[in-house]
């Protein structure tokens, strides 16, 4: 009885913690979706206001009528082109080296060592090279930019992933039958099937939340939304409304990715973590 | 005709040499078991004739066609590997089907051949499972329907019983021979385990360091072993190798092992071995070729001799009984009650008519 009764206890107390931890932590996402909501009034009136007094949808009206959404179709575009193309290329790379030994038991970590140069370090280099060939301001130029940056990462976890597969179960379908794309197709990519999803919303998150490379490379054609956010920062005033529209309409996609995919992401991260 | 012909072939990786330049010619319909320790090479070998390994040097041609440069799945073969190789996101039938879809077999066939290839191996209820679903004896059969549901023309297993434990394993090893009878393919088993070789090979092919060592008939390699390697790696237990010089005396040959132990060979074999009189040899002799003295046969060849056991390991319908030969220890294969502890004293009939006799430096077996 005893026991029974302090198990009851630890168990609240946990749900307790837990759920003022959550609450910490959704907080200033509940607050950003309610300011994009709020009229000006009520964004700036103190005491705050937890809740708007009616949903205004006039800061999204706004920005849809002046031309500011496509900002995060721009992100979209490059985020999710680039993705596609470091995921392809990456993956077959990251295949050649864990299974070929191609380049030595050393391409790998030079290549994962790749991923750490600081962005800062080499974008006003791009910059001039890009102006050099006329890809400032385009699509091209920030999928390029944003494929060239992931490929590395990508490698890195799916050769990881890669590894993971016995390799008997490729040997088995080259001897069933299979050529080389085949044993890709019909079974390294379902082996892992998780890790690919995984990296590719790893992949698709950092093109997506990438400032700095946007900030120097675009203009006016192609800003996306993480550059268009800073335009509502005056030197009068700070336009809220449209600050915390702009950061829902950049924060949805990546929750309703991350809902679909939440099943591959957690498997994906706990395997093939394990080869290094 | 040779189904399967390799001539000279050779295999390094990076610089270590694994296969040393072996001839082999395997018959259509033979079952034929590579053999030997691990590292010996008997896999490396059995992956470059499916062309999962290239030959360094070499040919290999299998139906008369050489095949060193054609591609695993235009070789013709079917592969049976040690940890089934199943895909897990596959059921048992789509595994089985697997091949036959790769090869673009039309579908109404794909459904009659996976079922009769079940059936042959008792798994037809398992067909919509999936792999985690089933017992380590049951994936090792879907991984041999696998191979069996193919026409091939070789049928290669490596080591496919090893992860399996010793009561299935017996199991399986009859349900491949029986396998191998009713397809009449021809088939190459390689295990590090000589009692799988003994038991399912038509021949046995012997290997050591990446070279054939002996190959021939189960019964042959184990009757007349051509080096010590070969004595001592077949039968369990092992033969017993005991340190002896050749003596002749009055045209008979005599095994000296020390001042007090002379075993005397039969006349039948003294007229080959006289060559080798006055020299070291090592003494072989298989645990089942001593018995208590008066329990066997008394006939030519037979030699008694007194000695003390040191240790009893009774297995039921038999007792193995180690004593000393010289310095050497041996063991003896006896009838359950012919010794009834240790430190007893009793007389063993050793059979020289079946002893073998080993050049020291050769490792060769003294021929006769």
């Amino acid at each position: 009885m005893n026991t029974t009764r302090r198990h009851r206890v630890k168990l609240a107390l946990r749900l307790a913690a837990a759920s003022v931890l959550t609450l910490f932590f959704v907080f200033p996402i509940y607050w950003l979706f309610m300011i994009s909501f709020k009229t000006a009034d009520e964004i700036y009136s103190y005491p705050p206001k937890w809740w708007p007094g009616q949903l205004q949808f006039n800061s999204y009206a706004v920005l849809f009528k002046d031309g500011d959404a496509t900002t995060v179709w721009n992100s979209f575009v490059v985020a999710g082109v680039s993705t596609v193309i470091a995921m392809f290329l990456g993956t077959l790379c990251a295949y050649s080296i864990a299974r070929f030994r191609t380049g030595g038991d050393h391409l790998a970590n030079w290549i994962i060592s790749q991923r750490m140069v600081p962005p800062i370090a080499v974008v006003f280099p791009i910059f001039l090279l890009y102006v050099w060939f006329k890809l400032v301001d385009t699509y091209v130029g920030l999928i390029i930019l944003y494929t060239a940056f992931n490929l590395p990462y990508v490698i890195w976890m799916m050769r990881g992933y890669i590894l993971d597969i016995p390799k008997a179960l490729e040997e088995s379908a080259l001897v069933d039958g299979c050529t080389r794309w085949q044993v890709l197709w019909k079974v390294v990519f379902p082996m892992c099937r998780a890790g690919l999803f995984a990296t590719a919303i790893f992949t698709f998150v950092f093109a997506w939340n990438d400032f700095i490379f946007a900030l120097v490379l675009t203009r006016t054609e192609v800003t996306t939304y993480t550059v268009q956010v800073t335009h509502y920062f005056g030197g009068q005033s700070n336009f809220w409304a449209k600050i915390s529209a702009m950061s829902v309409l950049g924060t949805v996609p990546i929750f309703i990715i991350v809902g679909f995919m939440q099943r591959y992401l957690v498997r994906g991260m706990s395997l093939g973590a394990v080869k290094g | 005709m040779a189904d399967l012909r390799i001539t000279d072939l050779h295999k390094y990786y990076d610089k270590t040499h694994v296969v040393k330049g072996i001839d082999l010619e395997i018959p259509a319909g033979e079952f034929t078991v590579l053999v030997g320790q691990s590292g010996c090479g008997k896999s490396t070998l059995l992956r470059t004739i499916a062309g999962l390994e290239d030959a360094n040097q070499g040919s290999i041609e299998i139906g008369g066609q050489r095949v060193n440069d054609l591609p695993p799945r235009d070789r013709d073969i079917a592969m049976v590997f040690q940890n089934y190789a199943l895909y897990p996101y596959m059921t048992v039938f789509e595994n089985i089907a697997f091949g036959l879809r790769a090869r673009r077999t039309p579908k109404a066939e794909i459904e009659p051949k996976v079922h009769r290839a079940a059936r042959m191996l008792a798994i037809d209820h398992l067909l919509e499972r999936f792999p985690r679903q089933l017992s380590g004896g049951q994936l090792q059969r879907v991984a041999i329907g696998r191979a069996v549901v193919r026409n091939a023309r070789l049928y290669l297993f490596d080591e496919p019983l090893s992860n399996l434990d010793a009561q299935l394993r017996d199991e399986m090893r009859g349900e491949i021979k029986r396998l191998h009878q009713e397809l009449g393919k021809t088939m190459i088993y390689v295990t590090h385990d000589q009692i799988e070789a003994m038991t399912m090979a038509d021949r046995i092919v012997l290997m050591r360091e990446g070279r054939i060592e002996q190959q021939g008939a189960p019964l042959d390699l184990y009757e007349r072993p051509a080096t010590r390697y070969v004595a001592g790696f077949l039968g369990s237990p092992a033969m017993n190798f005991v340190p002896a010089t050749l003596t002749a005396a009055r045209g008979a040959l005599t095994v000296r092992i020390n001042e007090t132990t002379e075993l005397a060979l039969p006349p039948a074999r003294t007229a080959a071995m006289a060559g080798h009189a006055g020299k070291p040899v090592v003494l072989g002799v298989r645990p089942e070729h001593m018995s208590r003295s008066g329990t066997g046969e008394s006939r030519a060849g037979i030699v008694r001799h007194a000695v003390t056991v040191d240790l009893l390991q009774p297995t039921g319908a038999r007792t193995y009984a180690t004593f000393r030969l010289g310095d050497a220890p041996v063991v003896a294969e006896l009838q359950a009650h012919d010794v009834s502890r240790p430190g007893e004293r009793i007389e063993i009939a050793f059979d020289m008519n079946r002893v073998v006799l080993i050049d020291p430096d050769s490792g060769l077996v003294v021929p006769g």
